[in-house]
């Protein structure tokens, strides 16, 4: 599809079942799906002739703890022939068990495992679940938002024990976050002199 | 009597000069021959996205240099584009041409490192010592204009942050007469070299379909034969009235990247002299003074400028809540930003996408069947850094 508009009906034409909306801005279509319709309307997307969003960009999951359905998962495609970026995403539970997408696109190998490193959150059908970024043995998922930005090890060259030791982390000063923010929002007079 | 086979594993890094940087690779052999590789990542790993959670968008700025430090202010832009669209902020003409240059100085900064460094890599010594003393030079504008010569913090959300010094455009414009030469010389020295080539040819191929399905992007992508560059296909700033052309590989091989390489440079060459002739005067920033700071001057005379400076750097500009992914054209590949913004003065998330990690990964795919000789040319040709990979 040439158009950002075309593309957004099209879509939602062929799978007004699977889809819950969709939305343009930036460029971009944002569409929101459930997770069961994940893998089919990937797969749509990637094979079509009027959609080939042959490229996976990535993929990343949000924290958002006070939701019942805490992540939401996010994926980017794009397509070369059309020049065209799509955002998809769906929300899940914590213990929620995602599809995979490695046999569509095999570069989603080491997306999916930064996001179960990360987030912790499990994957069906990967061929390869490990840990990516953080340290043999690390335990918790570090961006989460619950995470400390501290963290909970530190490590240290022992000059007794004559090798690398992990130990809990001390600071000599505690990680301070001040709010700056100021819950001011300014006066009504000037914001309406703004408007007219 | 058949032999028995035997597979051996090798343990490959982390420290290793020719895994560029941190990289352990377990490599399972078959005699010389690699049956399969499994990259260790993260050896580097700095939680650059957790720390940007917890930081104001200004203060987010300088981790971007810390990913692919070898072009830092690419990655900045990134950043700088998402959050302007968003705030739909209007950058300053000027700013977008000094923005550019930027990014083309990056551009062969990295690619000089990558090709003598690839070179190094199958053993010729020589274009090392000749590229790096280019790079001195390139990364002496950097100092000149951010203070800097690796981590700029030069780019902010409306334009940059200083104008340009007095003799500057005069000097790049200096180098960019001289630096072709110094391309051919390097050059005469790899291109046509039997050895150079008898490593590099037809090693590492990549076809136009898997460079796809592997995500792949910038060179790794236009080595194979795919005509896509971000500048040309979604321009940003003002690569839209620039005329560049874009090398396109044929073959997929460690070589064809290595030519894409050479001749990028030379494009990236004419991209500054065309900013440069065309570069024009006015402001190098927004001048909404809810986003970029006053000028020193204003503070001591302006009450509304020091309240604007005070407020900018304790609580730092909010941003409205959106979702937005962004991507610019490194020299490595399609380097993204994909930010949430809640209304804060902080970012929600922001996913930093990394070209290079996609690179690696294919790795186990790219090397199957090769030598173990071939390891390092082909790890070269990807222009892994490891401060992206893992971030």
């Amino acid at each position: 599809m040439k158009n950002l508009e075309d593309l957004e009906k099209f879509i939602n034409s062929e799978l007004t079942s699977k889809i819950n909306n969709s939305l343009i801005k930036h460029e971009t279509i944002y569409i929101n799906i459930d997770h069961d319709e994940l893998v089919d309307v990937i797969s749509f997307l990637k094979t079509n002739k009027e959609t080939k969003f042959r490229q996976l960009i990535e993929i990343t999951a949000v924290d958002y703890p006070e939701n019942e359905n805490r992540f939401k998962m996010v994926y980017l495609l794009l397509s070369h022939e059309y020049n065209q970026r799509i955002i998809i995403d769906y929300s899940i539970k914590e213990n929620g068990v995602i599809s995979s997408l490695t046999s569509i696109f095999p570069a989603a190998n080491w997306m999916e495992r930064e996001v179960f490193d990360m987030y912790g959150l499990n994957f069906k059908n990967h061929p390869d679940l490990r840990r990516i970024l953080t340290d043999y043995g690390f335990e918790g998922h570090p961006l989460r938002k619950d995470f400390p930005l501290t963290g909970h090890n530190e490590v240290r060259y022992s000059e007794e024990q004559k090798k690398v030791i992990y130990e809990p982390v001390k600071l000599e000063q505690n990680y301070r976050n001040f709010d700056y923010e100021s819950p001011w929002e300014g006066t009504k007079y000037i914001k309406e002199i703004k408007k007219s | 009597m058949a032999k028995e086979k035997k597979t051996l594993n090798l343990n490959f890094g982390p420290q290793h000069p020719a895994a560029h940087g941190v990289l352990r690779l377990i490599l399972q052999l078959d005699g010389e021959v690699v049956e399969k590789a499994d990259p260790h990542i993260g050896l580097l790993h700095r939680g650059t996205e957790k720390l940007i959670e917890n930081k104001t968008y200004i203060q987010a700025v300088p981790y971007f240099d810390r990913l692919d430090y070898v072009a830092p202010m690419n990655q900045e832009h990134a950043f700088a584009l998402a959050i302007e669209k968003i705030l739909k902020i209007e950058v300053p003409s000027r700013a977008k041409y000094i923005r550019v240059i930027f990014c083309e100085i990056g551009r062969i900064l990295s690619h000089i490192l990558n090709v003598t460094t690839q070179a190094m890599d199958v053993g010729a010594l020589t274009p090392t010592l000749w590229g790096f003393e280019e790079r001195e030079k390139l990364m002496g504008f950097y100092e000149r204009v951010s203070g800097s010569r690796l981590h700029a913090n030069y780019f902010r959300a409306g334009g940059v942050h200083k104008d340009l010094p007095s003799g500057l455009e005069n000097d790049i414009d200096e180098f960019c007469e001289k630096f072709p030469k110094i391309i051919d010389d390097l050059e005469t020295l790899l291109t046509d070299n039997r050895i150079f080539k008898q490593r590099n040819v037809d090693i590492g191929i990549v076809s136009k379909q898997d460079a796809l399905d592997y995500s792949f992007s910038g060179v790794m992508l236009r080595g194979s034969g795919v005509a896509w560059d971000l500048r040309r296909s979604q321009p940003y700033d003002c690569y839209d009235d620039l005329e560049f052309k874009i090398p396109i590989g044929k073959n997929g091989d460690c070589y064809d990247r290595y030519l894409c390489r050479i001749e990028e440079m030379r494009e990236s060459v004419k991209i500054i002299n065309q900013c440069l002739k065309n570069i024009p005067k006015g402001p190098i920033k927004t001048e909404d003074g809810k986003i970029s700071p006053p000028p020193k001057k204003e503070l001591k005379e302006s009450m509304e400028a020091l309240i604007h400076h005070f407020k900018l750097f304790t609580e730092g500009y909010r941003v409205e809540k959106d979702e937005i992914y962004t991507a610019v054209e490194a020299p490595k590949g399609e380097f993204g930003v994909y930010l949430i913004s809640d209304g804060s003065s902080k970012p929600y998330k922001c996913k930093i996408r990394a070209p290079g990690f996609t690179h690696l990964q294919a790795m186990d795919y790219l090397i199957k069947g090769h030598m173990l000789a071939d390891v390092p040319a082909v790890l070269g040709s990807m222009d892994i850094v490891f401060g992206e990979v893992d971030r």
